[in-house]
């Protein structure tokens, strides 16, 4: 159903895969979607094939989401679905944690407002199923748009991923692409423990062709493996959600020169795919870590000290190095913001000093 | 404009200050006064205290003629005033209005408040005096026009980020301020506009802060969200968190017994939140003076009260706490309101909730075109019936407290002084690279900020 609307909202591309289809059987049709409508079909096919699930959040429902995530579902689905919730983030975790033997989704406008009710998240949801011995699992999905946005200042712009990160019990995706959006969020409903999901506003309207394979309705991608969206043989660029499109951009720039980059797709950040990293560094000998939150214990510093203690360590012919976000809360003037999170130039820049260029 | 009608009958008087319409029974000059008033907008004046009376209706051709004779010269001296002395030389003196034939002050009736276990309400009578009148007049329709002209700027993308309008809300921060001392304390959300300046702020510093100029009121590292002042905390862009620090406020009050008090406003969606309701409790236990505002604007962002909260009574959801609900388009209702309410804090009873029932004509944001939640009409209606600055200015010239010219020409300084200022906030530069780290802690030796990178070490100052 989702899919068939993607279908005829892609327009021009439409025409071409059907006239494509007619000519060439054998070929592959992809799609252009867009990570929020990866994000919608997901709920959508898990709303369809689960009962159990539902989705509640502030504006999810006759609103169509605050950023028209959930855009449709409850004309499709109904109250008893997809459910509006008053402002109070502790109650709404609340009341969906203690929802035995449901599975819900549970949206937050933004991660920053998860601060208020962070303890449930963590006291409450990752600590029971270890609390009580296997007793009492906690199925629930946290997602919602994290980190910097545009001109949104200080106190809606922050990075949640060290946070969440930092707690056993949690798990923490952080979706790229469309097709990661999909593939994880389905996941992370399909899971049986409580998972943040990291979304990325402004990702949600950036289109990415969505192979057939993740069109199927039973697509997941595996929570802990991370992918390799760019190989090279030069230097490992480790990054996670919006930060992965910056460093495909610098490596684009950085081949023209010769050097060759290999990008990681971090996809999960707990549990990290370590093994990923550790075979590509011995490949590539060099490491920069590149994010979108602060630099002081966030997922760079975690890599790096993983690097430090394990058998990547000897293959390394340079200090790994953290690209991050200044170390200041948000600005507003545009000036100030765009100096206040990694861009190409310094992804660039980091790779040339590490090089030794 | 000459309007002598063939009949002879019907004069109109023009002046700066004073429209005076003499009418007889006769049924074509009838039509024609009513045609007339219809082009130029003129209002008949009925003067009720001293002065000037206005004869309004002859039956006797004789007194119809006098009456229209001395209207006629009256007018055609006037002519030449509006013409620029075209008729040659005025054969009456024109006795123009003074201010002093403009009422100084008037009494009005305003809506009795609900009362949550209160004895007695706020009084069912305001004085307005002129010079208040003007003086709200002003401040509403700066605060008016500001809010226009950032939508506007917003639909240029020149403002950028989250904006959140606070137009139809005018009655309450105004009210509010003009009930409290300049030396009382306030806080609200992120709908912060109208308070940054009436809390002092100044139009052209808000608006460069909008852009995120280096002449912003927070030098454009806040934004829309978070602006601040004296005695003015924000600007604070979580929903509800602001509630428990207008409480801490109140205790900073009560610490240092200057008489002082906090105004804590939220709205109709953060009054679901329960840090309100902790705050509530603290307050009332400890008797802080501390006025709860609720901004009740019917909705929050997109859902209604009544999808929202078990109870949309918001002045008695603090239970223990005396509550009133005001009605919030109303200036002077807002003001008589918080007066009581500053009155019962200062004399030790303790924090008091006052419900201003309110619209707002823009979306919750700029991102939001508000009509996918309610109807246009809605809209208009409330335009149209209950609209703060329009209910001011029908009073003042109804009760002859200023003049239809008057005003209009305080609209014409209002519209010149926010293009001023608009100006300024597009033209100012942006802060300055240098600015990126500074104000991270006070009273701090100057100290080193990592950048993007680890070679970037950045410098952050005090």
């Amino acid at each position: 159903m989702a899919s068939l609307r993607c279908f005829f909202r892609s327009g021009r591309n439409a025409i071409s895969v059907v006239l494509r289809r007619e000519f060439h059987k054998t070929s592959p049709a992809t799609l252009q979607v867009t990570v929020r409508d990866a994000l919608n079909q997901a709920m959508d096919e898990e709303l369809e094939r689960d009962e159990r699930v539902f989705l509640l959040g502030e504006e999810v429902a006759q609103y169509d989401g605050a950023y028209k995530v959930s855009r449709g579902l409850w004309k499709k689905y109904g109250d008893k679905r997809i459910i509006d919730t008053p402002i109070s983030e502790v109650s709404k975790i609340c009341l969906s944690i203690i929802f035995a033997g449901l599975r819900p989704i549970c949206e937050f406008m933004t991660f920053n407002f998860s601060m208020q009710a962070i303890d449930q998240v963590i006291n409450s949801a990752a600590k029971t199923y270890y609390m009580s011995a296997g007793l009492q699992p906690v199925p629930i999905v946290f997602r919602g748009p994290n980190g910097a946005s545009a001109g949104v200042a200080a106190q809606h712009s922050q990075c949640f991923a060290a946070w969440y990160s930092h707690c056993p019990g949690l798990k923490v995706l952080s979706p790229w692409s469309a097709e990661d959006a999909k593939g994880l969020l389905k996941s992370a409903i399909r899971d049986d423990n409580p998972v943040v999901v990291l979304e990325n506003e402004l990702m949600y309207g950036v289109a990415f062709e969505l192979s057939d394979e993740a069109q199927s309705k039973d697509f997941v991608i595996p929570i802990g493996k991370a992918k390799i969206e760019r190989p090279g043989n030069h230097v490992t660029l480790v990054a996670h959600s919006r930060m992965v499109g910056f460093c495909l951009d610098a490596a684009a720039v950085l081949a023209k020169e010769g050097v060759e980059c290999e990008v990681i797709n971090l996809r999960t950040i707990r549990p990290l795919d370590t093994d990923t990293i550790e075979a590509s560094i011995m490949k590539t000998n060099h490491l920069i870590s590149v994010e979108g939150g602060w630099p002081q214990f966030g997922v760079g510093a975690e890599i790096c000290a993983r690097i430090m203690e394990g058998p990547a360590f000897n293959y390394l012919d340079a200090p790994a190095i953290r690209v991050t976000g200044v170390d200041i809360p948000m600005p507003y003037a545009k000036i100030l913001e765009d100096n206040s999170v990694p861009q190409i130039k310094d992804i660039i820049f980091s790779v040339k000093k590490t090089l030794n260029m | 404009m000459s309007l002598k009608h063939p009949t002879g009958l019907i004069s109109l008087v023009s002046q700066s200050n004073q429209s005076v319409i003499c009418v007889t029974l006769n049924s074509i000059v009838l039509v024609q006064v009513v045609r007339l008033v219809c082009r130029y907008g003129l209002v008949c004046f009925h003067v009720s205290s001293g002065g000037y009376k206005c004869v309004c209706v002859c039956v006797c051709v004789c007194v119809c003629v006098c009456v229209c004779a001395r209207a006629r010269a009256l007018f055609s001296a006037a002519g030449q005033k509006v013409r620029g002395g075209g008729m040659g030389g005025s054969r009456v003196v024109v006795a123009s209005r003074t201010y002093a034939d403009f009422t100084p002050q008037a009494t009005f009736d305003i809506k009795k408040c609900d009362l949550h276990k209160l004895e007695e309400g706020p009084p069912l009578q305001a004085v307005l005096t002129r010079e208040e009148g003007l003086q709200y007049y002003r401040t509403m329709q700066v605060m008016r026009r500001m809010e226009l002209k950032a939508d506007q700027l917003y639909k240029q993308k020149i403002i950028r980020g989250f904006c959140h309008l606070y137009d139809g809300q005018e009655a309450c921060a105004v009210g509010i301020e003009s009930g409290i001392n300049r030396t009382d304390h306030l806080i609200t959300a992120y709908r912060a506009h109208g308070y940054t300046l009436t809390r002092g702020g100044t139009v052209r510093e808000i608006m460069a802060e909008l852009t995120g100029r280096r002449g912003g009121i927070a030098k454009g590292k806040g934004g829309s969200m978070h602006m601040y002042a004296k005695h003015f905390y924000g600007g604070n862009g979580i929903v509800g968190a602001q509630v428990p620090l207008g409480a801490g406020v109140a205790l900073a009050c009560k610490y240092q017994g200057k008489n002082e008090l906090c105004v804590c406003l939220y709205g109709d969606g953060a009054a679901n939140q329960g840090q309100i309701f902790e705050t509530y409790n603290m307050a009332a236990l400890w008797k802080l003076p501390c006025i709860f505002i609720c901004e009740n604007n019917k909705y929050g962002m997109g859902t209604s009260v009544e999808r929202a909260a078990a109870s949309t009574d918001y002045y008695k959801r603090g239970d223990f706490i005396p509550g009133l609900r005001v009605d919030g388009m109303d200036i002077l209702c807002v003001r008589e309101a918080t007066k009581f309410a500053a009155e019962h804090c200062r004399s030790g009873k303790g924090p008091i909730l006052m419900e201003l029932q309110t619209y707002r004509y823009h979306g919750h944001s700029m991102s939001d075109p508000g009509i996918s939640y309610r109807t246009r009409e809605e809209i208009q209606e409330v335009r149209s019936k209950s609209d703060p600055i329009s209910l001011l200015k029908d009073r003042m010239i109804s009760n002859n407290m200023a003049s239809v010219e008057e005003l209009k020409e305080i609209d014409v300084e209002v519209r010149k002084e926010i293009e001023d200022a608009a100006q300024f906030a597009t033209t100012d530069p942006e802060p300055p690279l240098e600015d990126l780290c500074n104000h991270i802690f006070s009273n701090e030796p100057p100290m080193e900020v990592r950048g993007t990178n680890p070679w970037a070490k950045l410098k952050s100052i005090s």
